[in-house]
């Protein structure tokens, strides 16, 4: 047992103001001295502003706006406890069938020869449900069978990049209509990575769907014991983090003007760690959307900064990982720092 | 040597002056213990009375505050079990503490295989000293058996053989009988006898008192960290200890007032959980506690779980107002109208790292203040703030989160978050473990004010006191099944364990 709180003085005005700041604070801090290091480095390297390019900063979110939109379920899922490592798998494949169903009457050897130059609406609507049914797959095995989340997913991340190749025996699908190709293009990616961070930090601020799955994520137990219908609940999560990497898939294909099963291998892991360099705690119960966007953003930044200085593609995975580790490290420490101080 | 034997062995062991608290509450106070070469020493008391505390010291497994071990005259100052093992001494711990997929020589011989030149398990040699052991207790057990795949009592006999590989002298056993059956406690009894015959001292904590007679050469009973006493088993009668036990008729009388024939509230009918509990039935009516005493392990929280859809029943009825319902999950409860607080906070109440606010509001959420899924924020907030007044809750502000909050608040918080649903029925397990005094003093007026305005409260209580200060009537349970239901007035401490403990 710890000390009764009660019998304490009151704590002073000042560290409960500290305490008021918004989590993000840090991680914010972060983003703005990684922006003016390469700044600084930009003018003493290559004689450039870092910064002051507008067409850089908009390639460079452009770039991680794929990962963002993935970011935004996967921060749900691990609110909850849980992880999801299908995200990149489940890209590749809705991309594949997105594309597949995006193919104009052009398009030489096309999947469907039947079904080209189809209105936009259908592709899109097949990736995200196809996303989605992958998503329910994962709830529903963790939900029926209680397997941690980490086997569910990594059967599912397996099986979904195996359909993905599958289903066109290997071959890349391409000659996309121009309306699903618009899709891609522009900072239309960008809009909707934005327009997806906000929708779900509405519904994790103010929606009943948003307090159950803190609750569920800060003690599932007790979170059962109190009514809610974990089982269910996670199903849905876990289908809303299944539609968003349908959405990235139809984005990645969009963008490329084709669809590849080798696509986005491994984005589940940059969209973890942008989420847990967002501040999601991988134990659960912790994060937020703001937070995961910082989180996207740092990434872009490290990868249009290393760009920009012309430093080698490998010194770019090897920060990366580094800073992955040091924004664990760091939750870990605060979370220590909690515990110490109850 | 038989058990009506005088224990005149010399002294084994001895406690002297023993204390120890935790976080402010005394748990052992000035304990002075002795137990003699080649004798049963069995330690009785009430739930919470220090056994498990004393024996732990014993073991090494916590350091007193004050007071000192002595074995055979010697000072022996216990840092860890490890150190305690080394002296001699070994406890069969209540919780068996066994790896399940390992073998079972590996399990006894943990850290201490013997190895080859190269640093590598001998394994031959390992299953021959298992088997030699294993046939010194007389079980007939494969060495290389999975542990786990073993049925309890197999595993509690490995448990022992593990205690005894390190050439034992003094061997603790906490409750060993309460997973075994009948014929296995008979087993078990002759492997301690024999022990016994071979010189070495057993502490055995128990809460069955008639197998004590069978058994222990002296009876120590600790009542509230203190011992109340030490005597030889032939010149005690169950009465005699279950007074002792006991102590002091409590002097405070009850103060909750008479309940008149109000209709039932919720009743169970030859309900059931296989492995836990068998045929019990009960009626609470409307504005009555209905205190359920019994010892741990007794199926009470059990009992409570599958009321509230945790569990499901595997016989019996359920019946709510008079109609029998399906439970099956906790929003079916829920919707039923009944609320459940946990006998642990910890594991199934708070949610950490959320704010009182979230805690408090997080069971209502599922019926108010949510429109087209939208939480309405400043509703919630008005009423969980008008919660933590009328509940005292001492919190500097509902964003502070729960784990800043004393055991008492965050009860409180616990108890608050169900009055937000204005239940019927409340199930509660525990409502005042590890909570200060002033604290439990509150939830006591609470449940008070709650049965006076209608509520049915079924109460778990380790505690008699509040059993005996909250209760209409008293159920007792016993080893899964209702031992008795005393009315107020027969409800005295001597008969609730009288029927706790047979």
């Amino acid at each position: 047992m710890h000390h009764s709180v009660a019998e304490r003085p009151a704590p002073s005005a000042a560290p409960a103001r500290l305490r008021r700041l918004p989590p993000e604070a840090g991680i914010a801090l972060v983003l703005i001295a990684l922006a003016l290091a390469f700044e600084l480095l930009g003018w003493i390297f290559v004689h450039q502003s870092f910064l002051a390019n507008a067409q850089r900063l908009v390639v460079m979110i452009l770039q991680v706006s794929v990962i963002g939109v993935i970011a935004v379920g996967v921060t749900q899922v691990i609110i909850t406890g849980g992880i999801d490592l299908s995200s990149g798998s489940v890209v590749a494949l809705t991309a594949m069938v997105a594309a597949s169903l995006a193919q104009s009457s052009e398009a030489v050897s096309a999947v469907y020869p039947a079904l080209t130059d189809l209105p936009v609406v259908i592709p899109v609507a097949a990736g995200l449900a196809v996303g989605a049914a992958a998503g329910l797959v994962n709830g529903s095995l963790i939900a029926a069978t209680g397997i941690p989340p980490f086997i569910a997913t990594l059967g599912v991340m397996a099986s979904a990049r195996g359909l993905a190749r599958w289903y066109t025996r290997g071959q890349p699908v391409s000659m996309l209509t121009d309306p699903y190709a618009a899709i891609g293009s522009g900072a239309v990616p960008v809009a909707i990575f934005l327009a997806t961070a906000l929708v779900f930090h509405v519904a994790l601020r103010y929606t009943r769907y948003g307090k159950f799955t803190y609750a569920i994520g800060a003690n599932r137990e007790a979170a059962r014991v109190a009514g809610i219908r974990v089982g269910r609940h996670l199903i849905v999560v876990y289908s809303i983090a299944g539609l968003l990497s349908g959405l990235a898939g139809v984005l990645t294909s969009a963008r490329a003007v084709s669809g590849q099963a080798g696509m986005r291998l491994m984005y589940e892991l940059d969209a973890i760690a942008a989420a847990v360099i967002g501040g999601a705690s991988l134990s659960g119960g912790v994060g937020r959307m703001t937070g995961t966007v910082i989180g996207t953003l740092i990434l872009g930044v490290v990868t249009s900064g290393f760009t920009f200085l012309r430093i080698d593609a490998y010194y770019q995975e090897i920060v990366k990982g580094a800073i992955i580790v040091a924004a664990v490290v760091a939750d870990q420490y605060r979370r220590r720092r909690r515990l110490t101080a109850t | 040597m038989g058990a009506a034997a005088d224990p005149v062995g010399p002294e084994l062991l001895e406690v002297s002056g023993v204390s120890k608290s935790f976080s402010g509450v005394a748990a052992l106070e000035d304990v002075t213990l002795r137990l003699r070469h080649g004798t049963v020493h069995a330690l009785l008391g009430e739930n919470g009375a220090g056994k498990s505390t004393l024996m732990r010291i014993v073991a090494g497994v916590c350091t007193p505050d004050a007071g000192e071990l002595r074995l055979e005259g010697r000072a022996l100052r216990l840092g860890s079990p490890g150190q305690a093992l080394a002296a001699g001494i070994a406890m069969i711990h209540q919780e068996l503490n066994l790896l399940p997929a390992m073998s079972v020589a590996e399990n006894i011989w943990i850290r201490r295989e013997p190895l080859n030149a190269l640093g590598l398990v001998r394994h031959r040699e390992l299953r021959r000293r298992t088997r030699a052991l294993l046939e010194r207790l007389g079980v007939d057990l494969d060495p290389q058996a999975e542990l786990g795949t073993l049925p309890l009592a197999a595993r509690q006999m490995v448990e022992i053989a593990r205690a005894l590989s390190y050439d034992s002298r003094v061997l603790i056993m906490d409750e060993p009988t309460s997973a075994l059956g009948e014929r296995d406690a008979e087993r078990l009894f002759a492997v301690i006898r024999d022990l016994r015959a071979r010189g070495v001292g057993i502490f055995y904590v128990t809460h069955r008192i008639d197998e004590l007679f069978a058994l222990a050469d002296e009876i120590s009973v600790l009542r509230d960290g203190r011992h109340v006493g030490t005597s030889c088993p032939r010149d005690l009668t169950r009465r005699d200890i279950i007074h002792m036990m006991v102590g002091r008729e409590l002097s405070s009388p009850p103060a909750a007032t008479p309940v008149q024939a109000a209709p039932v509230a919720l009743s169970a009918h030859g309900l059931s959980l296989e492995g836990w509990f068998c045929d019990v039935s009960f009626e609470l009516h409307a504005g009555e506690v209905l205190g359920v005493a019994g010892l741990v392990g007794s199926g009470r929280s059990k009992l409570a779980e599958t009321l509230f859809g945790i569990a499901r029943p595997t016989a019996g009825e359920i019946r709510i107002g008079g109609a029998a319902v399906r439970i099956d999950s906790p929003p079916a409860a829920i919707s039923r109208g009944i609320g459940f607080v946990t006998e642990d906070r910890r594991e199934t109440g708070c949610l950490p790292g959320l704010s009182v606010l979230e805690n408090l509001e997080i069971s209502a959420l599922a019926r108010d203040f949510v429109r087209l899924g939208f939480v309405h924020a400043g509703a919630a907030r008005r009423a969980c703030a008008g919660m933590a007044s009328a509940l005292r809750i001492k919190a500097p502000d509902l964003r502070e989160r729960i784990e800043t909050l004393s055991g008492g608040n965050q009860q409180k918080v616990l108890l608050g978050r169900w009055l937000l649903l204005n239940p019927q029925i409340l199930l509660l397990d525990e409502p005042t473990r590890g909570v200060d005094v002033g604290a439990k003093a509150e939830i006591h007026q609470l449940i008070a004010r709650l049965v006076s305005a209608g509520t049915a409260v079924l109460m778990i209580s380790s505690e008699m006191p509040e059993i005996l200060a909250l209760s209409h009537r008293v159920m007792v349970m016993h080893e899964g099944r209702v031992a008795g239901i005393l009315d107020r007035d027969l409800a005295t401490p001597a008969r609730i364990m009288d029927l706790a403990a047979r």
